[in-house]
């Protein structure tokens, strides 16, 4: 148990995907304009990369492993990734219409979003079994979503500040991120 | 010379930039640029992928069914990635350790599929080849230079080779860490912009907004504004409706 919380930990906030991997950088610039959509792709992503990592760790140790494929891995990954992302739009559409609604949006978003087929691929790398493949996702979109959502909270003050011409839109948002990166950096030290 | 071979090319170099003017597929540029080598890497790994993806998918293009083009694209892209990715293992490990999880990730890069999607499927193979051949160059190019300049501000060395030697200058380690790359392109994006807005005001049409910043108006093919079955987002409201 406490290994697994340790795990969390340190996806989450230590190595956290976005500001120190650069793994789903378009949604974490796209979509951070307003702390509210921000937040709908944050439990997005989370719901995505839970899944899709237990799904294809399911499929690499049953699947690849047992018939020697495992250098297949990233073909594999990509199709069922983005296969798994049209179910679950599908089956949020049709039965649970009321989270269809706050996260439908973003579903499609998410299928090229570099982060899900990296946390796959590190988990293998890793060595994960089942449950920690699962727990390791969980942490890294948790992770993600925080992020996401400080930026948002960030932007949402700079919009009304003086910037100079050249630096405004995407090159402060960009100062901003690496800040916060120095910021995360400051949890290093905690495992 | 308009669609020719050697067009193709320069326009992948210097017109059309997919880095320093497209500004796409930016997660591979800030990860791996830590060294000039591990960019110039990247890059050729990238190009390697670019220029054939680019030939089948244009040899392929009369085959392929509409519906479900972007599926099949992805299987031929991430099949000539898993070979990059075992000829990088076999013949230079060391950069195969260094790139990490980034080779396999090419094939999520936006620059491969929109290349695929926006020229490769209504163009013939030779030229594609070479859109191919130039817009990996100029991926290429740019990560090398990205690499070059934090190499140099974040260890004084360029390749491996010392430039500023420490008895004078202090590396300034964070160029060489996660921020640095936030900032280094930071200050890409300021100049990018600097440019345009030179050029709105001396013709007066004012400047689009810069780079891949804003998903939701993003008209590249693939740059996570379509889902996979491609269906933008905003064709999906309107079914909906």
């Amino acid at each position: 148990m406490k290994e697994l919380i340790l795990l969390i930990i340190g996806s989450a906030i230590v190595n956290n995907v976005v500001l120190s991997q650069f793994l789903g950088l378009c949604p974490f610039l796209g979509v951070s304009k307003k702390v509210e959509t921000s937040l709908g792709m944050g439990a997005a992503v989370i719901f995505v990369i839970t899944i899709a990592s237990f799904v294809t760790a399911l499929i690499y140790k049953f699947i690849l492993v047992t018939l020697g494929l495992e250098y297949l891995q990233t073909i594999v990954f990509i199709l069922v990734i983005a296969a798994l992302v049209q179910f679950v739009e599908m089956f949020l559409k049709k039965s649970m219409p009321a989270l269809y609604e706050s996260l439908g949006v973003f579903l499609p978003l998410i299928t090229t979003n570099c982060a899900v087929l990296g946390v796959a691929l590190n988990s293998v790398q890793y060595g994960y079994n089942i449950l920690q493949s699962v727990v390791y996702g969980f942490g890294i979109a948790f992770g993600f979503a925080v992020a996401i959502v400080i930026l948002a909270g960030i932007r949402e003050k700079i919009e009304y500040n003086d910037i100079s011409e050249s630096w405004n839109g995407m090159p402060i948002v960009l100062v901003t991120a690496g800040l916060m990166s120095i910021a995360f950096f400051g949890f290093s030290g905690i495992i | 010379m308009k669609n020719s071979p050697i067009e193709r090319l320069l326009n992948g170099i210097i017109k059309e930039n997919p880095t320093l003017v497209l500004m796409l597929g930016m997660c591979p540029t800030l990860a791996v640029t830590t060294s000039a080598k591990n960019g110039a890497g990247m890059g050729l790994a990238t190009t390697a992928v670019l220029m054939f993806s680019n030939l089948i998918i244009s040899l392929l293009r009369n085959f392929i069914p509409d519906r479900v083009r972007i599926p099949g694209y992805i299987v031929i892209i991430a099949s000539l990635v898993t070979i990059v990715q075992f000829v990088l293992q076999g013949y230079v490990p060391a950069l195969n350790d260094a790139l990490g999880v980034y080779i396999p990730l090419i094939v999520v890069n936006c620059i491969i599929l929109g290349r695929a999607e926006a020229y490769a499927s209504k163009n013939s193979p030779i030229n594609s080849f070479f859109d191919g051949l130039g817009m990996g160059l100029g991926f290429t190019v740019s990560l090398t230079i990205l690499g070059t300049f934090r190499e140099l501000l974040g260890a004084g060395t360029v390749f491996d080779i010392t430039v500023l030697s420490e008895s004078f200058y202090t590396p300034i380690t964070i160029f060489i860490l996660a921020p640095g790359a936030f900032f280094v392109l930071s200050c890409l994006v300021a100049i990018q912009n600097k440019v345009k807005n030179r050029k709105a005001k001396e013709t007066g049409v004012p400047a689009p907004a810069g780079g891949c910043g804003d998903c939701s108006q993003c008209n590249n093919s693939m740059c996570g504004s379509r889902s996979f079955f491609d269906m933008t987002v905003d064709d999906k409201k309107k079914e909906e409706e």
